[in-house]
């Protein structure tokens, strides 16, 4: 009888892992800090190619880019003479389950089915839960669905009751569980006790089934405009988006393009907290995942995360939940596209963008999700309310994540905040220390460390030195 | 509607997984002090039983998992909420602004 603790799963980690993703990740490891990144992503993950022709047998991918003409007008009236760069928006709503997590869930299910797994599954509140439902009810295999939903209470977050509601609707079994990490737990004792495949968010190929949504974006780009965009805003949380569509963008020859994160502000909320469950109104695109994944990526269920988000990132913008909310409320009203909150991050930080760019300037936002009960800007903050949140009309800056939700009176109000990427740069360094637990690294090291932080060697050895 | 589930019915099952003091070291105070708990739904598989018993369900992929049974016929109670006064201001504002000209700007 299998000693099935908290203390002795987790010790058990590395080879449930083992089993259930099929990868043999010590081989591409170096020295401590350092493995080799682009071979893993090279033999374990799959071309542009062939990842085109996996999406395309589960009819994933070829979504429609959209020119906000509207809001490109409006951007133009508030905007100096000579500024007001025009917006694109990448309608991934389109995709069968509603979101860019579909050309995920793609190549992990199409991975599974090769295998020869009975069955998925995948640990996620979000969007990702309900695209690996769908895409193994196409390709007839079992799926479970590890959910954090309720509180302590048994008060479910209405946008996470909803993703239930579609991953059961898609013939996958759905498992809710209160607030806590230890959710990690449970996901690998199932994985242990069913065989199943683990459908992780940070494998090679699950990445590689988002580069497709930038080379797609690019030629796209092309097409309407004559040259690539220069600037792509991704929404940020785990950092797969941003990974995969600035390589796909990179394999695309898409080389001046400039790659934004944007996720909304939740600072002051505890993320593993029971209490702060839910107070906030946003479950993904914020900086509750944002940081602690570009900070530490290897923080991943697999040893090795393939979603390195400050190997690519230019620049990272937060936006408050009431801009978000009210930008959400302008693409419907002024576009016709119903679409849901936390897909808007990037189009609200890209709104604020394009204000400070010449009018001659392209931002593409790659990405929508779907909208509907649960996530809409008027069940989020119906449920805000309820949870003694102060919903109000004013001044955005005094958005307080957790106390009070403020939208905008004008869309001259749309501000971003800029992360300082030295800052964050430097707390990867300090995370390193912590986690390897010295101050000396070899020279192989600082190298790969200079990639996953894309800056010089030397930039490197100056933060260490600047922290010891 | 009664209290009591048939067999095949679809049930809501609840169950602990994790008691307080045997969650990860990590977690904050107030997530320290509750359960980890686990709510599932699937088909009653025996002949009868009523809200509160222990019960054993079969969920839709064929797995058999025991629990407390907690709800019948489950719903989903998640909705398009209330109407907000703050968003419903939002179009009609600026739809004018962009007709006529500058609104109330900062």
């Amino acid at each position: 009888m299998r000693d099935n603790s908290y203390a002795s799963v987790m010790g058990r980690k590395n080879e449930i892992m083992k089993q259930a993703v099929g990868i043999d990740y010590s081989k591409y490891e170096i020295e401590g800090i350092s493995f080799d990144y682009e071979k893993m992503m090279a033999e374990v993950g799959y071309s542009l190619e062939e990842v085109t022709k996996i999406q395309d047998e589960t009819s994933v991918g070829n979504t429609p880019l959209v020119e906000l003409k509207q809001i490109n007008k409006l951007i133009q009236r508030i905007s100096p003479a000579g500024k007001g760069a025009r917006i694109f928006l990448k309608d991934e709503a389109a995709n069968p389950s509603g979101s860019f997590k579909d050309r995920r869930a793609a190549v992990s299910v199409y991975e599974a089915q090769r295998n020869g797994y009975k069955g998925v599954i995948a640990a996620t509140s979000g969007n990702y839960g309900a695209a690996v439902a769908s895409q193994a009810a196409k390709r007839g295999l079992k799926c479970i669905i590890v959910q954090e939903t309720f509180d302590s209470q048994g008060k479910g977050q209405p946008e996470i009751v909803e993703k239930a509601r579609a991953c059961e609707a898609y013939g996958a079994e759905v498992i809710q569980l209160s607030v806590g990490p230890e959710l990690f737990y449970y996901f690998l004792l199932l994985l242990e006790q069913t065989g199943f495949f683990n459908a992780s968010l940070y494998t090679p190929f699950g990445i590689a089934g988002v580069e497709t949504l930038g080379s797609e974006l690019n030629r796209q780009m092309i097409e309407k405009t004559g040259k690539s965009p220069d600037y792509v805003v991704v929404t940020h949380a785990g950092g797969g988006n941003l990974t995969g569509t600035a390589r796909g963008l990179k394999k695309a020859g898409a080389a001046q393009t400039q790659i934004i994160a944007a996720s909304v502000d939740l600072s002051g909320l505890h993320m593993a907290s029971d209490r702060d469950f839910n107070r906030k109104s946003f479950t993904t695109g914020h900086t509750g995942f944002g940081i602690p994944f570009a900070t530490f990526p290897d923080r991943s269920d697999v040893p090795r995360n393939a979603a390195r988000a400050l190997r690519y990132m230019n620049r990272y913008l937060l936006v408050t939940q009431g801009e978000t909310f009210y930008v959400t409320e302008l693409l419907a009203q002024l576009e016709g596209m119903q679409r849901g909150p936390a897909g808007n991050t990037s189009l609200c930080a890209a709104i604020s963008l394009a204000r400070e760019l010449d009018d001659d300037q392209t931002i593409v936002v790659q990405e929508t999700e779907y909208t509907g009960a649960g996530k809409c800007p008027s069940a989020q903050l119906s449920f805000a309310r309820e949870n003694g949140i102060i919903v109000r009309t004013g001044n955005p800056e005094d958005n307080c994540p957790g106390k009070e939700i403020v939208l905008p009176q004008s869309p001259r109000q749309i501000h971003y905040t800029e992360m300082d990427m030295k800052k964050i740069k430097t707390s990867y360094v300090k995370q390193a220390v912590k986690n390897y637990d010295k101050q000396d690294f070899s020279d192989t090291e600082r190298a790969f460390m200079a990639q996953d932080l894309n800056m010089t060697v030397q930039a490197v050895e100056e933060i260490l030195a600047s922290i010891n | 509607m009664s209290g009591k589930a048939i067999r095949g019915q679809w049930v809501k099952i609840h169950r602990i997984i994790l008691n307080p003091s045997q969650r990860a070291p990590s977690v904050p105070e107030d997530t320290k002090k509750c359960p980890l708990e686990m709510w599932l739904n699937g088909y009653l598989d025996q002949d009868e039983a009523m809200i509160g018993e222990e019960v054993i369900i079969k969920t839709v992929i064929g797995r058999s998992v025991n629990g407390t049974l907690t709800e019948i016929e489950p719903k989903y109670a998640h909705s398009f909420g209330k109407p907000i006064q703050e968003l419903l201001e939002i179009g009609p504002k600026v739809r004018d602004f962009i007709e006529q000209g500058d609104i109330d700007e900062r």
